[in-house]
């Protein structure tokens, strides 16, 4: 029996992406609902800006009855932009906001419900940066996940609904390289909220004594 | 169960412990000192909210105390950092809970095999001896099933080979039996009885159940925050009557 007490090793990263991996599988269900409220938030964003963009590309172009039928509708293009306005920009703010809250309070409710978990992986011999960093792979996974979902659905109702609204001359100037642009925002600005809203009840669940970690009810 | 050259694995000195509910003080501690031999078998009782799961908390660096010092192998808890703390939990302590506490989303040999992953074992070598521990706690066959597949009695057979994972000095348990029936109970204690004689671990149980006593090198009685007594063997023999 040896006196000395040592350090603890630091987990190689192949191991926690494992241990991350499969905590998300084995949680589907839960894991998606919190997935799903990245999805609606970021659909909601994706729509109206894959639905602004749809307007700038078909607008040039459009002939007088359409382009009335645009602004009849409510549209209000600044120097020939869709989207400029300050309506529209309150818009787009008051989607992210939704984001932002949306991400941050799913993320701040999946790591609460598992503080037990959290200080029983302390008792084991976990390190705080485990724990935070278990937390982050799981928020970018469902980060990229949900952030694709979402934006593929968000760009997908505004085309539906654009092409009932105004007609077939909204999917004959549909611009794919726009659409692939606020996909890969959707997906990135997924992932860059989920870790924003996972950070801060990770580092609190890593920095709790164990003892008060296993005392929360789960 | 003492030993010649045994040594203090565990001292307290003069440890406190307050918690403060939002104007109140509630001093779960008042002063504890005690010294625990390495190969001992200790319970420790008292009434509930005496505060022996405070008291487990603290020998096992699961808190830090208000005031006084933990030694653990003669050395200060409170100076170490965070990472030989997590050593220290990994290596040196077993930790069992009265509500099991296995991780819900593993499998039996998965939770069994965490605190080697966490000590840096190969996969070869935690997998092996894994399934080893499993079957030493009857458990052989079950080492794929999830928590919530097992029942209680079989839980903490699981959490008994985890905290066995790495070999420990000390196995610290919570009222161990508290969330099983009589029988299941009588298995768990003699199961952690036999543990501490073939492996020469330190078993420090806090507890309210008698039958822990007959098993017990010294029962350390708790009462509002104090030591109320410390009976040894010989005295429980006369108190209790038969000693397995
Ligand atoms: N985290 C905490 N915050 C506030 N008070 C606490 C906390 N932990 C323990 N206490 C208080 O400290 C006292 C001792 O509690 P403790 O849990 O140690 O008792 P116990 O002997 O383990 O009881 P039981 O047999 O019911 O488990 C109790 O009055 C309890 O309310
Ligand atoms: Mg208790």
């Amino acid at each position: 029996m040896a006196k000395s007490i040592e350090r603890q090793v630091i987990l190689p990263w192949r191991q926690v992406l494992r241990i991350a991996f499969n905590s998300l599988r084995v949680r589907l269900l839960r894991s998606l609902i919190t997935t799903l409220t990245l999805v609606l938030a970021i659909a909601f964003a994706a729509y109206l800006w894959s639905g602004y963009e749809m307007l700038n590309s078909v607008w040039p172009n459009a002939p007088d009855t359409l382009q009335q039928r645009i602004l009849d509708s409510g549209y209000e293009p600044l120097n020939g932009r869709f989207g400029a306005s300050a309506k529209d920009r309150w818009l787009a703010i008051l989607s992210l906001l939704v984001c932002v809250v949306g991400i941050v309070n799913a993320q701040l409710m999946a790591v609460t419900e598992r503080f037990r978990e959290i200080g029983t992986f302390k008792c084991l011999g976990a390190l705080d940066s485990f724990v935070v960093k278990i937390f982050m792979l799981e928020a970018v996974y469902q980060g990229l996940l949900g952030g694709f979902v979402g934006g593929l659905v968000g760009i997908l109702t505004a085309t539906v609904g654009m092409t009932l609204h105004f007609g077939w001359a909204i999917l004959g100037r549909w611009p794919p390289l726009a659409m692939f642009i606020i996909l890969a925002a959707s997906t990135l600005l997924a992932m860059l909220l989920s870790l924003l809203g996972v950070l801060y009840p990770a580092l609190v669940a890593a920095r709790m004594q164990p003892a008060a970690a296993l005392r929360s009810e789960a | 169960m003492a030993r010649d050259n045994s040594h203090n694995v565990v001292r307290l000195s003069d440890v406190t412990k307050s918690f403060q509910l939002g104007q109140n003080t509630v001093e779960a501690l008042k002063g504890v000192s005690m010294e625990i031999k390495a190969g001992e078998y200790i319970s420790i009782m008292g009434p509930s909210g005496s505060g022996k799961s405070t008291l487990f908390n603290m020998i096992g660096a699961l808190d830090k105390p208000t005031s006084g010092r933990v030694f653990i192998d003669e050395v200060n808890v409170s100076q170490l950092d965070a990472y030989e703390l997590a050593w220290l939990r990994c290596r040196k302590i077993g930790y069992i809970f009265q509500t099991f506490n296995l991780i819900q989303v593993m499998t039996a040999i998965e939770n069994v095999t965490l605190p080697m992953i966490f000590a840096g074992l190969s996969r070869d070598r935690y997998l092996e001896k894994g399934l080893e521990l499993l079957k030493l706690v009857g458990l052989g066959e079950r080492y794929q099933h999830k928590p919530s597949e097992l029942s209680g009695g079989q839980q903490q057979r699981v959490a008994i080979a985890r905290s066995l994972a790495n070999d420990p000095a000390i196995i610290l348990a919570d009222e161990p039996t508290g969330n099983l029936d009589l029988a299941t109970g009588e298995e768990i204690i003699y199961l952690l009885k036999q543990m501490s004689r073939e492996r020469q671990v330190t078993v420090i149980s806090a507890t309210h159940d008698i039958k822990m006593i007959n098993v017990s090198d010294r029962v350390v009685w708790i009462r509002d925050g104090r030591i109320d007594r410390i009976e040894d063997r010989d005295r429980l023999t006369v108190s209790v009557g038969a000693v397995a």
